[in-house]
Protein backbone atom coordinates (compact mmCIF):
# COMPACT_ATOMS: atom_id res chain seq x y z
CA UNK A 1 0.00 0.00 0.00
CA UNK A 2 1.42 3.12 -1.00
CA UNK A 3 0.38 5.45 1.72
CA UNK A 4 2.03 8.64 0.42
CA UNK A 5 0.57 8.27 -2.55
CA UNK A 6 -3.10 8.33 -0.32
CA UNK A 7 -2.04 11.47 1.74
CA UNK A 8 -0.62 13.44 -1.80
CA UNK A 9 -4.17 12.71 -3.18
CA UNK A 10 -6.20 13.33 -0.23
CA UNK A 11 -4.29 16.75 -0.17
CA UNK A 12 -4.73 17.73 -3.33
CA UNK A 13 -8.47 17.02 -3.50
CA UNK A 14 -8.83 19.20 0.22
CA UNK A 15 -6.91 22.15 -1.40
CA UNK A 16 -8.97 22.41 -3.86
CA UNK A 17 -12.18 22.42 -1.57
CA UNK A 18 -10.49 25.30 0.47
CA UNK A 19 -10.08 26.69 -2.77
CA UNK A 20 -13.68 26.69 -3.75
CA UNK A 21 -15.22 27.33 -0.32
CA UNK A 22 -17.67 29.54 -1.43
CA UNK A 23 -18.70 27.27 -4.19
CA UNK A 24 -18.48 24.29 -2.06
CA UNK A 25 -19.63 24.97 1.42
CA UNK A 26 -21.38 28.01 1.55
CA UNK A 27 -23.32 27.63 -1.36
CA UNK A 28 -24.82 24.27 -0.36
CA UNK A 29 -25.14 26.18 3.64
CA UNK A 30 -26.93 29.23 2.28
CA UNK A 31 -29.50 27.21 -0.02
CA UNK A 32 -30.08 24.67 2.54
CA UNK A 33 -31.22 27.66 5.14
CA UNK A 34 -33.07 29.33 2.46
CA UNK A 35 -35.29 25.69 2.84
CA UNK A 36 -35.76 26.22 6.41
CA UNK A 37 -36.00 29.64 6.71
CA UNK A 38 -39.07 28.94 3.85
CA UNK A 39 -40.37 25.29 4.95
CA UNK A 40 -39.55 25.00 8.47
CA UNK A 41 -40.29 28.64 9.85
CA UNK A 42 -42.68 30.64 7.13
CA UNK A 43 -44.87 27.23 5.73
CA UNK A 44 -44.21 24.78 8.70
CA UNK A 45 -46.12 26.46 11.62
CA UNK A 46 -48.95 26.75 9.85
CA UNK A 47 -48.57 22.54 9.08
CA UNK A 48 -49.64 19.96 11.36
CA UNK A 49 -46.89 17.33 13.08
CA UNK A 50 -45.74 14.55 11.81
CA UNK A 51 -45.36 12.14 13.49
CA UNK A 52 -45.40 14.28 16.43
CA UNK A 53 -42.35 16.11 14.79
CA UNK A 54 -42.90 19.82 13.78
CA UNK A 55 -42.48 19.88 10.40
CA UNK A 56 -39.41 22.08 10.54
CA UNK A 57 -37.66 19.75 12.50
CA UNK A 58 -39.22 16.88 10.25
CA UNK A 59 -37.59 18.04 7.33
CA UNK A 60 -33.73 18.21 8.52
CA UNK A 61 -32.69 14.76 7.74
CA UNK A 62 -34.05 14.94 4.38
CA UNK A 63 -32.58 18.14 3.42
CA UNK A 64 -29.44 17.31 5.39
CA UNK A 65 -29.55 13.81 2.62
CA UNK A 66 -30.69 15.98 -0.11
CA UNK A 67 -27.19 18.29 0.01
CA UNK A 68 -24.87 15.27 1.47
CA UNK A 69 -26.15 13.05 -2.06
CA UNK A 70 -25.41 15.89 -4.63
CA UNK A 71 -22.21 17.28 -2.83
CA UNK A 72 -20.75 13.87 -2.49
CA UNK A 73 -21.71 13.03 -6.46
CA UNK A 74 -20.27 16.19 -7.37
CA UNK A 75 -16.91 16.41 -5.68
CA UNK A 76 -16.10 13.26 -6.21
CA UNK A 77 -17.02 13.32 -10.02
CA UNK A 78 -15.46 16.44 -10.51
CA UNK A 79 -12.53 15.46 -8.35
CA UNK A 80 -11.86 12.58 -10.97
CA UNK A 81 -12.80 14.14 -14.07
CA UNK A 82 -11.02 17.34 -13.84
CA UNK A 83 -7.26 15.46 -14.33
CA UNK A 84 -9.20 13.34 -17.18
CA UNK A 85 -9.87 16.73 -18.49
CA UNK A 86 -7.16 18.64 -18.17
CA UNK A 87 -4.88 15.50 -19.30
CA UNK A 88 -2.88 15.53 -15.81
CA UNK A 89 -4.74 11.90 -15.70
CA UNK A 90 -1.25 10.55 -17.17
CA UNK A 91 0.65 11.12 -13.66
CA UNK A 92 -2.23 9.21 -11.65
CA UNK A 93 -1.86 6.45 -14.30
CA UNK A 94 1.87 6.12 -14.38
CA UNK A 95 2.36 6.04 -10.53
CA UNK A 96 3.05 2.92 -8.96
CA UNK A 97 -0.72 3.04 -7.21
CA UNK A 98 -3.63 0.72 -7.65
CA UNK A 99 -7.13 1.79 -7.57
CA UNK A 100 -7.00 1.00 -3.82
CA UNK A 101 -4.92 4.41 -3.11
CA UNK A 102 -6.56 6.19 -6.06
CA UNK A 103 -10.12 6.00 -4.50
CA UNK A 104 -9.02 6.24 -0.63
CA UNK A 105 -7.53 9.49 -1.95
CA UNK A 106 -10.09 10.85 -3.81
CA UNK A 107 -13.34 9.64 -2.05
CA UNK A 108 -11.94 9.94 1.05
CA UNK A 109 -11.27 13.93 0.21
CA UNK A 110 -14.89 14.07 -1.05
CA UNK A 111 -16.56 12.22 1.65
CA UNK A 112 -14.60 14.29 4.39
CA UNK A 113 -16.13 17.65 2.50
CA UNK A 114 -19.58 16.05 2.61
CA UNK A 115 -19.84 15.20 6.51
CA UNK A 116 -18.23 18.28 6.96
CA UNK A 117 -20.92 20.19 4.95
CA UNK A 118 -23.69 18.19 6.96
CA UNK A 119 -22.59 18.73 10.24
CA UNK A 120 -22.43 22.52 9.13
CA UNK A 121 -26.24 22.61 7.74
CA UNK A 122 -27.22 20.81 11.07
CA UNK A 123 -26.01 23.28 13.15
CA UNK A 124 -26.97 26.19 11.04
CA UNK A 125 -30.56 24.59 11.29
CA UNK A 126 -30.65 25.04 14.72
CA UNK A 127 -31.05 28.78 13.89
CA UNK A 128 -34.28 28.34 12.40
CA UNK A 129 -36.10 25.49 14.04
CA UNK A 130 -35.75 23.46 17.54
CA UNK A 131 -34.80 19.71 16.62
CA UNK A 132 -33.11 16.85 19.21
CA UNK A 133 -31.24 13.68 18.10
CA UNK A 134 -31.75 10.61 19.62
CA UNK A 135 -28.89 8.51 18.53
CA UNK A 136 -26.44 10.53 17.71
CA UNK A 137 -23.83 7.53 16.97
CA UNK A 138 -25.92 6.47 14.35
CA UNK A 139 -27.36 9.70 13.33
CA UNK A 140 -23.02 10.71 12.64
CA UNK A 141 -22.61 6.88 11.39
CA UNK A 142 -25.32 7.22 8.75
CA UNK A 143 -23.88 10.65 7.42
CA UNK A 144 -20.27 8.66 7.00
CA UNK A 145 -21.39 6.06 5.48
CA UNK A 146 -23.74 8.09 2.90
CA UNK A 147 -21.06 10.42 2.03
CA UNK A 148 -18.47 7.26 1.97
CA UNK A 149 -21.19 5.62 -0.74
CA UNK A 150 -22.17 8.92 -2.50
CA UNK A 151 -18.96 9.65 -2.94
CA UNK A 152 -18.15 6.55 -4.36
CA UNK A 153 -21.00 6.68 -7.00
CA UNK A 154 -20.06 9.86 -7.87
CA UNK A 155 -16.30 8.99 -8.45
CA UNK A 156 -18.22 6.27 -10.99
CA UNK A 157 -19.91 8.76 -13.10
CA UNK A 158 -16.59 10.84 -13.06
CA UNK A 159 -14.85 8.34 -14.70
CA UNK A 160 -17.33 7.82 -17.01
CA UNK A 161 -18.44 11.15 -18.25
CA UNK A 162 -16.65 12.59 -21.17
CA UNK A 163 -18.03 16.17 -20.86
CA UNK A 164 -19.09 18.80 -18.20
CA UNK A 165 -22.83 17.90 -19.57
CA UNK A 166 -22.84 14.09 -18.34
CA UNK A 167 -20.84 15.40 -15.13
CA UNK A 168 -24.10 17.10 -14.17
CA UNK A 169 -26.82 14.81 -15.74
CA UNK A 170 -26.69 11.94 -12.81
CA UNK A 171 -26.95 14.70 -10.19
CA UNK A 172 -29.55 16.71 -11.92
CA UNK A 173 -31.89 14.41 -13.51
CA UNK A 174 -31.88 11.31 -10.93
CA UNK A 175 -30.41 11.92 -8.05
CA UNK A 176 -32.50 15.81 -6.87
CA UNK A 177 -35.84 14.12 -8.35
CA UNK A 178 -35.39 10.82 -6.22
CA UNK A 179 -34.60 12.84 -3.32
CA UNK A 180 -37.45 15.24 -3.47
CA UNK A 181 -39.45 11.73 -4.32
CA UNK A 182 -37.59 10.15 -1.07
CA UNK A 183 -39.62 11.44 1.65
CA UNK A 184 -37.57 14.37 2.42
CA UNK A 185 -40.60 16.64 2.91
CA UNK A 186 -43.03 13.78 3.86
CA UNK A 187 -43.39 10.55 5.62
CA UNK A 188 -44.47 7.96 3.26
CA UNK A 189 -47.58 7.14 4.88
CA UNK A 190 -48.86 10.51 3.54
CA UNK A 191 -48.72 8.75 -0.02
CA UNK A 192 -51.45 6.76 -1.46
CA UNK A 193 -51.34 3.05 -0.96
CA UNK A 194 -49.92 2.35 -4.46
CA UNK A 195 -47.41 4.79 -4.26
CA UNK A 196 -46.08 3.85 -0.88
CA UNK A 197 -45.44 0.49 -2.93
CA UNK A 198 -44.05 2.14 -5.42
CA UNK A 199 -41.59 4.70 -3.61
CA UNK A 200 -40.10 1.60 -1.94
CA UNK A 201 -37.80 0.92 -5.19
CA UNK A 202 -36.52 4.77 -4.62
CA UNK A 203 -32.83 3.61 -2.57
CA UNK A 204 -33.28 7.29 -1.19
CA UNK A 205 -35.82 6.54 0.81
CA UNK A 206 -34.03 4.28 3.01
CA UNK A 207 -31.20 6.77 3.10
CA UNK A 208 -33.70 9.85 4.51
CA UNK A 209 -35.60 7.35 6.60
CA UNK A 210 -32.69 5.94 8.18
CA UNK A 211 -31.42 9.15 9.24
CA UNK A 212 -34.73 10.25 10.34
CA UNK A 213 -35.43 7.74 12.77
CA UNK A 214 -31.21 8.61 14.19
CA UNK A 215 -33.30 11.78 14.97
CA UNK A 216 -36.41 11.20 15.82
CA UNK A 217 -36.89 7.73 16.47
CA UNK A 218 -39.58 6.70 13.78
CA UNK A 219 -38.76 5.52 10.55
CA UNK A 220 -40.57 4.88 7.59
CA UNK A 221 -38.77 1.93 6.82
CA UNK A 222 -36.96 -0.78 9.40
CA UNK A 223 -33.31 1.01 10.38
CA UNK A 224 -31.54 -2.09 9.10
CA UNK A 225 -33.12 -2.52 5.88
CA UNK A 226 -31.97 0.95 5.51
CA UNK A 227 -28.39 0.63 6.62
CA UNK A 228 -28.31 -2.63 4.47
CA UNK A 229 -29.35 -0.82 1.55
CA UNK A 230 -26.74 1.76 1.85
CA UNK A 231 -24.20 -0.82 2.30
CA UNK A 232 -25.05 -3.11 -0.27
CA UNK A 233 -25.16 0.32 -3.19
CA UNK A 234 -21.99 0.97 -1.40
CA UNK A 235 -20.64 -2.48 -2.30
CA UNK A 236 -21.93 -2.46 -6.23
CA UNK A 237 -20.02 1.10 -6.20
CA UNK A 238 -16.84 -0.66 -4.84
CA UNK A 239 -17.27 -3.10 -7.78
CA UNK A 240 -18.00 -1.67 -10.65
CA UNK A 241 -15.07 0.95 -9.30
CA UNK A 242 -12.55 -2.43 -9.27
CA UNK A 243 -14.06 -3.76 -12.80
CA UNK A 244 -13.12 0.13 -14.24
CA UNK A 245 -9.77 0.05 -12.96
CA UNK A 246 -9.29 -3.77 -13.73
CA UNK A 247 -10.06 -2.98 -17.31
CA UNK A 248 -8.82 0.02 -17.67
CA UNK A 249 -12.41 1.22 -19.03
CA UNK A 250 -12.31 5.30 -20.35
CA UNK A 251 -8.78 5.31 -18.82
CA UNK A 252 -6.57 3.50 -20.86
CA UNK A 253 -6.74 2.93 -24.67
CA UNK B 1 13.87 -15.80 -25.00
CA UNK B 2 15.00 -14.24 -28.55
CA UNK B 3 18.36 -15.29 -29.64
CA UNK B 4 21.17 -11.91 -29.95
CA UNK B 5 20.09 -12.15 -33.60
CA UNK B 6 16.88 -10.97 -33.16
CA UNK B 7 17.76 -7.86 -31.36
CA UNK B 8 18.77 -5.37 -32.81
CA UNK B 9 21.90 -4.00 -30.58
CA UNK B 10 23.03 -7.85 -29.50
CA UNK B 11 22.87 -6.45 -25.83
CA UNK B 12 22.88 -8.86 -22.99
CA UNK B 13 20.08 -8.35 -21.18
CA UNK B 14 21.71 -7.81 -17.77
CA UNK B 15 23.23 -4.63 -18.94
CA UNK B 16 19.64 -3.00 -19.96
CA UNK B 17 17.90 -1.06 -17.74
CA UNK B 18 14.59 -1.20 -19.84
CA UNK B 19 13.82 -4.01 -22.17
CA UNK B 20 11.30 -4.45 -24.62
CA UNK B 21 10.13 -7.70 -26.03
CA UNK B 22 8.20 -8.92 -28.68
CA UNK B 23 5.94 -5.44 -28.10
CA UNK B 24 2.64 -4.65 -29.89
CA UNK B 25 0.06 -2.33 -29.82
CA UNK B 26 -3.12 -2.81 -31.66
CA UNK B 27 -5.36 0.28 -31.10
CA UNK B 28 -9.44 -0.53 -31.10
CA UNK B 29 -9.77 1.03 -34.08
CA UNK B 30 -7.34 -1.71 -35.24
CA UNK B 31 -4.43 0.84 -35.91
CA UNK B 32 -1.28 -1.10 -35.16
CA UNK B 33 0.83 1.47 -33.34
CA UNK B 34 3.56 -0.86 -32.75
CA UNK B 35 4.63 -4.06 -34.66
CA UNK B 36 6.51 -6.57 -32.13
CA UNK B 37 9.26 -3.91 -30.99
CA UNK B 38 12.27 -5.34 -29.38
CA UNK B 39 14.63 -2.87 -27.79
CA UNK B 40 17.17 -2.51 -25.00
CA UNK B 41 17.76 0.43 -23.29
CA UNK B 42 21.53 0.48 -21.60
CA UNK B 43 21.89 1.71 -18.18
CA UNK B 44 22.53 5.59 -17.84
CA UNK B 45 22.44 6.37 -21.41
CA UNK B 46 20.53 9.03 -23.21
CA UNK B 47 18.37 7.43 -26.04
CA UNK B 48 16.75 9.18 -28.54
CA UNK B 49 13.95 7.47 -30.32
CA UNK B 50 13.50 9.59 -33.32
CA UNK B 51 10.12 8.70 -36.04
CA UNK B 52 8.00 10.72 -37.94
CA UNK B 53 4.65 12.13 -36.31
CA UNK B 54 2.29 8.73 -35.94
CA UNK B 55 5.55 6.23 -35.71
CA UNK B 56 4.74 4.43 -32.74
CA UNK B 57 7.01 6.82 -30.47
CA UNK B 58 4.30 7.78 -28.17
CA UNK B 59 2.77 4.60 -27.96
CA UNK B 60 6.34 2.82 -26.84
CA UNK B 61 6.41 5.07 -23.95
CA UNK B 62 3.02 5.03 -22.98
CA UNK B 63 3.27 1.73 -22.78
CA UNK B 64 6.34 1.10 -20.88
CA UNK B 65 4.86 4.12 -18.27
CA UNK B 66 1.36 1.93 -17.65
CA UNK B 67 -0.98 5.09 -19.46
CA UNK B 68 -1.75 1.89 -22.21
CA UNK B 69 -1.92 -1.08 -22.26
CA UNK B 70 0.39 -3.48 -24.43
CA UNK B 71 -1.04 -5.76 -27.05
CA UNK B 72 1.80 -8.58 -26.56
CA UNK B 73 4.74 -8.73 -25.36
CA UNK B 74 6.89 -7.37 -22.48
CA UNK B 75 8.64 -4.82 -20.87
CA UNK B 76 10.49 -5.04 -18.04
CA UNK B 77 12.47 -1.93 -15.84
CA UNK B 78 15.46 -2.84 -13.97
CA UNK B 79 13.85 -6.26 -13.62
CA UNK B 80 10.52 -5.32 -12.62
CA UNK B 81 7.67 -6.75 -15.10
CA UNK B 82 5.34 -3.72 -15.97
CA UNK B 83 2.57 -5.33 -15.12
CA UNK B 84 3.33 -8.10 -12.59
CA UNK B 85 5.30 -6.22 -10.34
CA UNK B 86 3.93 -2.54 -11.54
CA UNK B 87 4.89 -0.71 -8.45
CA UNK B 88 8.57 -1.41 -8.68
CA UNK B 89 8.96 -0.40 -12.00
CA UNK B 90 6.54 2.47 -12.17
CA UNK B 91 8.56 3.75 -8.75
CA UNK B 92 11.50 3.65 -11.29
CA UNK B 93 10.49 5.80 -13.87
CA UNK B 94 9.74 9.61 -14.39
CA UNK B 95 7.61 10.89 -17.49
CA UNK B 96 7.71 14.02 -18.88
CA UNK B 97 4.72 13.62 -21.46
CA UNK B 98 4.35 15.45 -24.91
CA UNK B 99 1.37 17.56 -23.84
CA UNK B 100 1.32 20.96 -21.32
CA UNK B 101 -1.04 19.17 -19.17
CA UNK B 102 -0.93 20.77 -15.79
CA UNK B 103 -3.20 22.04 -13.05
CA UNK B 104 -3.98 25.44 -14.22
CA UNK B 105 -4.70 26.46 -10.08
CA UNK B 106 -2.08 24.63 -8.09
CA UNK B 107 1.17 26.18 -7.68
CA UNK B 108 4.26 25.01 -8.46
CA UNK B 109 5.36 23.86 -4.81
CA UNK B 110 1.97 21.89 -4.54
CA UNK B 111 2.47 19.83 -8.01
CA UNK B 112 6.13 18.60 -7.09
CA UNK B 113 5.40 17.70 -4.01
CA UNK B 114 2.16 15.93 -4.99
CA UNK B 115 4.38 14.18 -7.51
CA UNK B 116 6.76 13.40 -5.28
CA UNK B 117 3.95 11.93 -2.55
CA UNK B 118 1.73 9.83 -5.37
CA UNK B 119 5.04 8.17 -6.46
CA UNK B 120 5.05 6.77 -3.06
CA UNK B 121 7.95 9.33 -1.71
CA UNK B 122 8.49 10.53 1.91
CA UNK B 123 8.48 14.59 1.42
CA UNK B 124 11.95 15.99 0.98
CA UNK B 125 11.83 19.87 0.50
CA UNK B 126 15.73 19.95 0.37
CA UNK B 127 15.62 17.40 -2.70
CA UNK B 128 12.53 18.98 -4.30
CA UNK B 129 13.82 22.92 -3.64
CA UNK B 130 16.92 21.75 -5.57
CA UNK B 131 14.93 20.48 -8.41
CA UNK B 132 13.42 23.69 -8.39
CA UNK B 133 16.44 25.24 -8.46
CA UNK B 134 17.97 23.44 -11.18
CA UNK B 135 14.85 24.55 -13.41
CA UNK B 136 14.83 27.77 -12.61
CA UNK B 137 11.44 27.83 -10.98
CA UNK B 138 12.42 28.09 -7.51
CA UNK B 139 11.63 32.17 -7.72
CA UNK B 140 8.18 30.83 -9.18
CA UNK B 141 7.48 28.00 -6.51
CA UNK B 142 4.16 29.87 -5.29
CA UNK B 143 2.82 31.22 -8.56
CA UNK B 144 0.24 29.60 -9.98
CA UNK B 145 0.84 26.77 -12.78
CA UNK B 146 -1.41 28.68 -15.30
CA UNK B 147 0.22 32.22 -14.56
CA UNK B 148 3.42 30.59 -16.04
CA UNK B 149 4.76 30.69 -19.91
CA UNK B 150 4.78 27.70 -22.16
CA UNK B 151 8.51 26.93 -21.53
CA UNK B 152 7.98 27.13 -17.59
CA UNK B 153 5.03 24.95 -17.74
CA UNK B 154 7.22 22.69 -19.80
CA UNK B 155 9.80 22.73 -16.93
CA UNK B 156 6.88 22.17 -14.00
CA UNK B 157 6.55 18.73 -16.16
CA UNK B 158 9.76 18.29 -15.50
CA UNK B 159 10.11 19.16 -12.53
CA UNK B 160 7.52 16.75 -11.57
CA UNK B 161 8.87 14.33 -13.51
CA UNK B 162 12.16 14.32 -10.88
CA UNK B 163 10.36 14.75 -8.04
CA UNK B 164 10.12 11.09 -6.76
CA UNK B 165 13.99 10.30 -8.13
CA UNK B 166 13.36 8.45 -10.96
CA UNK B 167 16.21 6.35 -12.66
CA UNK B 168 14.46 6.34 -15.71
CA UNK B 169 13.22 9.56 -17.06
CA UNK B 170 11.29 9.43 -20.13
CA UNK B 171 11.17 12.79 -22.06
CA UNK B 172 8.15 12.82 -24.85
CA UNK B 173 8.98 15.43 -27.28
CA UNK B 174 10.83 17.73 -24.78
CA UNK B 175 11.79 20.76 -26.90
CA UNK B 176 7.89 20.96 -28.69
CA UNK B 177 7.42 24.36 -28.72
CA UNK B 178 10.28 25.90 -26.66
CA UNK B 179 12.48 28.50 -27.80
CA UNK B 180 16.42 28.14 -28.99
CA UNK B 181 17.96 29.53 -25.16
CA UNK B 182 15.54 27.55 -23.51
CA UNK B 183 16.75 24.29 -26.03
CA UNK B 184 19.87 24.69 -24.74
CA UNK B 185 19.14 24.77 -21.28
CA UNK B 186 17.13 22.03 -21.12
CA UNK B 187 20.00 19.51 -23.14
CA UNK B 188 22.33 20.98 -20.49
CA UNK B 189 20.32 19.46 -17.93
CA UNK B 190 19.65 16.59 -19.44
CA UNK B 191 23.41 15.90 -19.37
CA UNK B 192 23.75 17.05 -16.25
CA UNK B 193 20.95 14.58 -15.29
CA UNK B 194 22.82 11.57 -17.06
CA UNK B 195 26.18 12.36 -14.97
CA UNK B 196 23.80 11.71 -11.97
CA UNK B 197 22.97 8.21 -13.23
CA UNK B 198 19.53 8.64 -14.65
CA UNK B 199 18.54 6.75 -17.73
CA UNK B 200 16.90 9.11 -20.17
CA UNK B 201 14.57 7.86 -23.31
CA UNK B 202 13.61 11.14 -25.58
CA UNK B 203 11.95 10.87 -28.61
CA UNK B 204 12.26 13.79 -30.94
CA UNK B 205 11.71 14.99 -34.51
CA UNK B 206 14.42 16.96 -34.37
CA UNK B 207 17.02 15.33 -35.49
CA UNK B 208 19.77 18.25 -34.61
CA UNK B 209 18.07 17.19 -30.90
CA UNK B 210 19.35 13.57 -30.99
CA UNK B 211 22.23 14.70 -33.16
CA UNK B 212 23.26 16.39 -30.20
CA UNK B 213 22.16 14.63 -26.80
CA UNK B 214 22.25 10.76 -27.68
CA UNK B 215 24.48 8.31 -26.83
CA UNK B 216 22.32 6.03 -29.33
CA UNK B 217 19.45 6.39 -31.75
CA UNK B 218 16.72 4.58 -32.45
CA UNK B 219 14.38 4.74 -35.48
CA UNK B 220 11.09 3.90 -35.29
CA UNK B 221 8.63 4.14 -39.12
CA UNK B 222 5.19 2.56 -38.63
CA UNK B 223 5.39 0.98 -35.37
CA UNK B 224 8.38 -0.77 -36.47
CA UNK B 225 12.37 -0.31 -34.84
CA UNK B 226 14.18 0.18 -37.80
CA UNK B 227 17.49 0.56 -36.46
CA UNK B 228 19.08 1.04 -33.17
CA UNK B 229 22.98 1.88 -33.42
CA UNK B 230 25.54 4.19 -31.60
CA UNK B 231 24.73 7.54 -33.19
CA UNK B 232 28.44 7.41 -34.37
CA UNK B 233 28.29 4.08 -35.81
CA UNK B 234 25.12 5.31 -37.59
CA UNK B 235 26.50 8.30 -38.89
CA UNK B 236 29.24 6.66 -39.93
CA UNK B 237 27.62 3.93 -41.38
CA UNK B 238 25.02 5.81 -43.49
CA UNK B 239 26.79 8.65 -43.73
CA UNK B 240 27.54 10.00 -47.29
CA UNK B 241 30.13 12.74 -48.55
CA UNK B 242 29.01 14.99 -50.99
CA UNK B 243 31.70 16.50 -53.06
CA UNK B 244 30.18 19.70 -55.23
CA UNK B 245 32.00 21.15 -58.45
CA UNK B 246 31.22 24.78 -59.30
CA UNK B 247 31.54 24.06 -63.19
CA UNK B 248 32.89 27.08 -65.42
CA UNK B 249 30.72 26.45 -68.07
CA UNK B 250 27.09 25.05 -67.19
CA UNK B 251 26.51 21.56 -68.84
CA UNK B 252 23.05 20.60 -70.06
CA UNK B 253 23.14 16.84 -69.79
CA UNK B 254 25.74 15.01 -68.11
CA UNK B 255 28.23 13.40 -70.58
CA UNK B 256 27.87 10.09 -71.74
CA UNK B 257 32.06 8.89 -70.24
CA UNK B 258 30.56 9.50 -66.77
CA UNK B 259 27.34 8.19 -66.87
CA UNK B 260 28.80 5.15 -64.96
CA UNK B 261 29.22 7.59 -61.72
CA UNK B 262 26.95 8.27 -59.11
CA UNK B 263 26.93 11.95 -60.26
CA UNK B 264 24.06 14.70 -60.69
CA UNK B 265 23.63 17.93 -61.96
CA UNK B 266 22.08 20.72 -60.37
CA UNK B 267 22.00 24.13 -60.39
CA UNK B 268 20.85 24.29 -63.67
CA UNK B 269 23.72 22.49 -64.96
CA UNK B 270 26.13 24.89 -63.04
CA UNK B 271 26.78 22.24 -60.16
CA UNK B 272 27.89 19.11 -60.62
CA UNK B 273 27.54 16.68 -57.38
CA UNK B 274 29.65 13.35 -56.36
CA UNK B 275 28.00 11.37 -53.70
CA UNK B 276 30.83 8.63 -52.54
CA UNK B 277 30.63 6.88 -49.29
CA UNK B 278 33.19 7.26 -46.40
CA UNK B 279 33.25 3.62 -45.25
CA UNK B 280 35.09 2.23 -48.64
CA UNK B 281 38.67 2.58 -49.29
CA UNK B 282 38.75 3.97 -52.50
CA UNK B 283 36.90 7.41 -52.73
CA UNK B 284 36.90 8.04 -56.48
CA UNK B 285 37.40 11.68 -56.04
CA UNK B 286 41.15 11.68 -58.21
CA UNK B 287 39.57 9.26 -60.68
CA UNK B 288 36.60 11.55 -61.61
CA UNK B 289 38.72 14.48 -61.49
CA UNK B 290 41.23 13.19 -63.93
CA UNK B 291 38.21 11.66 -66.34
CA UNK B 292 36.89 15.62 -65.65
CA UNK B 293 40.13 17.33 -66.99
CA UNK B 294 40.18 14.79 -70.06
CA UNK B 295 36.49 15.38 -71.15
CA UNK B 296 37.82 19.55 -70.67
CA UNK B 297 35.56 20.18 -68.25
CA UNK B 298 36.47 23.05 -65.84
CA UNK B 299 35.61 23.97 -62.45
CA UNK B 300 36.24 27.07 -60.67
CA UNK B 301 35.34 25.77 -56.99
CA UNK B 302 34.87 22.37 -55.02
CA UNK B 303 33.78 21.21 -51.38
CA UNK B 304 32.82 18.43 -49.91
CA UNK B 305 30.40 17.84 -47.22
CA UNK B 306 29.24 15.19 -44.96
CA UNK B 307 25.59 13.94 -44.59
CA UNK B 308 23.64 14.83 -41.43
CA UNK B 309 21.52 12.70 -39.17
CA UNK B 310 18.59 14.25 -41.06
CA UNK B 311 19.41 12.95 -44.37
CA UNK B 312 20.36 9.54 -42.87
CA UNK B 313 16.97 9.54 -41.20
CA UNK B 314 14.97 10.50 -44.04
CA UNK B 315 16.63 8.09 -46.30
CA UNK B 316 16.31 5.24 -43.49
CA UNK B 317 12.62 5.72 -43.52
CA UNK B 318 11.90 6.39 -47.16
CA UNK B 319 13.73 2.88 -47.92
CA UNK B 320 11.18 1.52 -45.76
CA UNK B 321 8.14 2.98 -47.48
Amino acid sequence: MNFHAIRAIYRFEMARTFRTLMQSIASPVLSTSLYFVVFGAAIGSRMGDIGGVSYGAFIIPGLIMLSLLNESISNASFGIYMPKWAGTIYELLSAPVSYVEVVIGYVGAAATKSIALGLLILITARAFVPYHIEHPVWMVGFLILTSITFSLFGFIIGLWADDFQKLQVVPLMVVTPLTFLGGSFYSISMLPPVWQKITLFNPVVYLVSGFRWSFYGKADVNVFVSVGVTFGFMLLCLAIVWWIFRTGWKLKS
Amino acid sequence: MPDTQSRPDGLATADAVVSVRGLSKIYKSGFQALKRVDLDIRRGEIFALLGPNGAGKTTLISIVCGIVNGSEGSVTVDGHDIVRDFRAARALIGLVPQELSTDAFESVWATVKFSRGLYGRAPNPVYLERVLRQLSLWEKRDSKIMTLSGGMKRRVLIAKALAHEPRVLFLDEPTAGVDVELRHDMWDMVRKLRESGVTIILTTHYIEEAEEMADRIGVISSGELIVVEDKATLMRKLGKKQLTLQLQNPLEQLPEHLADLPLELSDEGRQLVYTFDTQSEETGIAGLLRRLSELGIDFKDLHSSESSLEDIFVSLVRSRA
